[in-house]
């Protein structure tokens, strides 16, 4: 792309840096401006009367004696007990990241290697449950759940929250099986290794860059979820999604907005630090499906 | 490999989806057929010396007792579809003869809430799917313009939208064009009007949540193209400059060719996850101007009294929706593979 011939006009060069500004600050603006503002008192996060005043927080000065103030934080994590969801949110990623591995490395693998045609068929039909929006399943749970005292414990939701990862998760693992060459394992079984021994001691040592990958989007599909972990979940048990929405219907009026907002900063921090050591895999991840059809 | 070792390898995956997906589809659709029962009515008597009343009472016992009995409920068969929470045909009817015109009667059936949040969905999925591939295609663009050193910290950015929890992400806008927030007090005094409000108005509402869908699902569009962009063949582009292919001409004769199979992909993701839009509805708290279908189970579901039939209806029609939506590619790959 350095030859003379590629090099672009100075006004489209600027047309697309100005562009490229503007969605910049429209992707990571809204993050900075509640991050900022999540130190302050709701007077000044909502300043209605003065933007400023969400900037150098006039009335947290006024009220608190310092310009930032971790009411928010203090509210939510203590008072509000937010580190009780954080530790239930925490059980159940990381349960639910290693069940859909396990699960997923087995089944990805037989399809990788089957040559029939029900492997294809098995695909087509995990890319159709993986279209049924998640709420439409949990309609179908609660009933049996409520018969059988199933609702409203911990791993009812992550054997859940696996099931539902799992098309995507085999989908994800069978391209990238795919690309390990089928002579690895063959030739283990030509020197007398069972298939699992195959798997075992030579698929399961090269394997690694795949799993991460898309152990990354397990991870986020349950960090993320709200529709399986707001209805299956008792109060105590709840996740830390569904309590920042249950601050949302209670804070109104006792002026606690302020909670809600720390939390969610709380619950954004993580994926900040994900993204930054991992962007490269979750590109690659998102990648992966798509290029090669 | 052999069918027997295929099964065992198989097995755990396959349980855990039969269990948990294709199980709750069928036990949805056995609910959607059945209502709750009614309380069980007796006639007292009650003698006094002026004479003797009937009055009818609740039997308390007889009704958990039956509850118990049939936790599924009376078979209603399509009643719920059709009642007025689903299809409504009757009120569908006598709105058709009420109504003078198509558009009236159009403007009324939205009204109902089922075809209010099937509208809502509809649009919704119409609007944000190609707006999202377009804008995500624009920052692909000007990315791959960008010096190889820019590069990471652009994407990094560009990735958050798409990363960060679908409810966080809507409340961290919810917040900021609120009538109080920062963005919602520049709107007021671009529109010179002190009470405007997202959460007053309908068309504001429908406005937001398609920014905020285009917002969150751009990055995933941006991401793919920008990898596809890197493995066009230089050559092909080079022997387009040499036959006098202008700028735009490369865009639209070597980039999109090239890029297609990957719009075709990225549309059918992105359908299928519009058409199940949900956590904004929440965090936009815009449930009294915009509902979707899978709000309108949520709705059902949650609160004190769980309408588990009514749920379970939408449920077997958004399912059926999908099927709709996903028919082509089905249709599609039964087609080549028949042909393979």
């Amino acid at each position: 792309m350095s030859s003379v011939a590629h090099r672009r006009p100075l006004a489209l060069r600027i047309a697309l840096s100005g562009f490229l500004i503007a969605w910049l600050i429209l992707a990571a603006f809204p993050f900075l401006w509640t991050l900022w503002g999540s130190f302050k008192v709701e007077g000044d996060f909502f300043s209605r009367a003065d933007w400023r005043n969400a900037v150098f927080g006039t009335l947290t000065l006024a009220e608190t004696g310092a310009p930032f103030t971790a009411q928010g934080y203090w509210g939510a994590w203590v008072k509000e007990a937010f580190w009780r969801a954080a530790l239930n949110s925490a059980i159940v990623v990381v349960c639910v990241v290693c069940i859909s591995l396990t699960f997923g490395t087995l089944g990805g693998y037989a399809l990788s290697r089957s040559p029939y045609r029900y492997a294809f068929w098995l695909l087509l039909v995990a890319l159709v449950f993986r279209a049924m929006p998640p709420v439409t399943l949990v309609s179908g749970y609660l009933l049996p759940f409520f018969e059988w005292n199933l609702w409203g414990h911990l791993p009812t939701a992550i054997i859940v929250l696996v099931a539902i990862n799992q098309p995507f998760t085999l989908w994800m693992l069978t391209s990238f099986f795919r690309n390990i060459p089928k002579d690895l394992d063959e030739s283990a079984m030509v020197d007398g290794c069972s298939r699992f021994q195959a798997f075992r001691h030579v698929i399961i040592p090269v394997m690694w860059p795949g799993v991460i990958t898309t152990g990354l989007f397990s991870f986020l599909l349950a960090y993320n979820d709200f529709a399986v972990t707001a209805m299956l979940l008792s109060k105590e048990n709840q996740t830390m999604v569904p309590k920042i929405a249950s601050f949302l219907g209670t804070t109104q009026t006792a002026g606690n907005v302020m909670f809600a907002v720390a939390s969610v900063v709380s619950v954004t921090a993580p994926l900040f630090v994900l993204v930054m050591f991992f962007q490269r895999q979750i590109v690659s991840g998102l990648t992966a499906g798509a290029v090669k059809g | 490999m052999k069918h027997r070792t295929f099964f065992w390898f198989f097995l755990p995956t396959a349980t855990a989806m039969l269990l948990f997906i294709a199980f709750p589809i069928v036990s949805v659709a056995i609910q959607s057929v059945y209502a709750p029962h009614e309380q069980v009515i007796v006639e007292v008597e009650n003698c006094t010396p002026f004479g003797c009343t009937r009055s009818s009472a609740i039997d308390q016992e007889a009704t958990r007792a039956l509850r118990e009995a049939q936790p599924l409920g009376r078979f209603v068969g399509l009643e719920i579809y059709l009642n007025r929470g689903h299809l409504a045909v009757k009120e569908l009817g006598e709105l058709w003869r009420a109504a003078p015109d198509l558009g009236s009667f159009l403007s009324r059936a939205l009204n109902l809430p089922f075809y209010g949040a099937l509208a809502f969905t509809l649009t919704y999925t119409a609007l944000v799917t190609p707006l999202s591939i377009l804008l995500g295609f624009v920052i692909a663009l000007a990315v791959n313009a960008l010096p190889r050193a820019l590069r990471g910290p652009t994407i990094f950015f560009s990735l958050l939208p798409m990363i960060v929890t679908p409810l966080i992400g809507g409340l961290i806008l919810f917040w900021m064009v609120d009538s109080r927030g920062v963005l919602g007090a520049f709107i007021q005094y671009l529109a010179g009007d002190p009470t405007l409000s997202v959460k007053a108005s309908t068309p504001l509402m429908w406005t937001m949540l398609t920014v905020y869908g285009i917002w969150s699902s751009a990055p995933f569009a941006f991401v793919v193209y920008y990898a596809g962009l890197q493995t066009v063949p230089q050559d092909t582009l080079e022997s387009a400059m040499i036959d006098g292919a202008t700028r735009w001409h490369r865009i639209r004769y070597v980039l999109l060719p090239h890029l297609m199979p990957l719009t075709t992909f990225m549309a059918l993701i992105k359908l299928m996850d519009n058409f199940r839009v949900f956590e904004p509805i929440i965090s936009f708290q815009a449930a009294a101007h915009a509902q979707s279908l899978s709000y309108f189970i949520y709705q059902d579901l949650g609160g004190e009294t769980r309408l588990l039939s009514s749920a379970a209806a939408t449920s077997v029609l958004t399912i059926l929706g999908i099927v709709v939506l996903l028919s082509p590619v089905l249709v599609r790959t039964w087609r080549n593979f028949g042909k393979a």
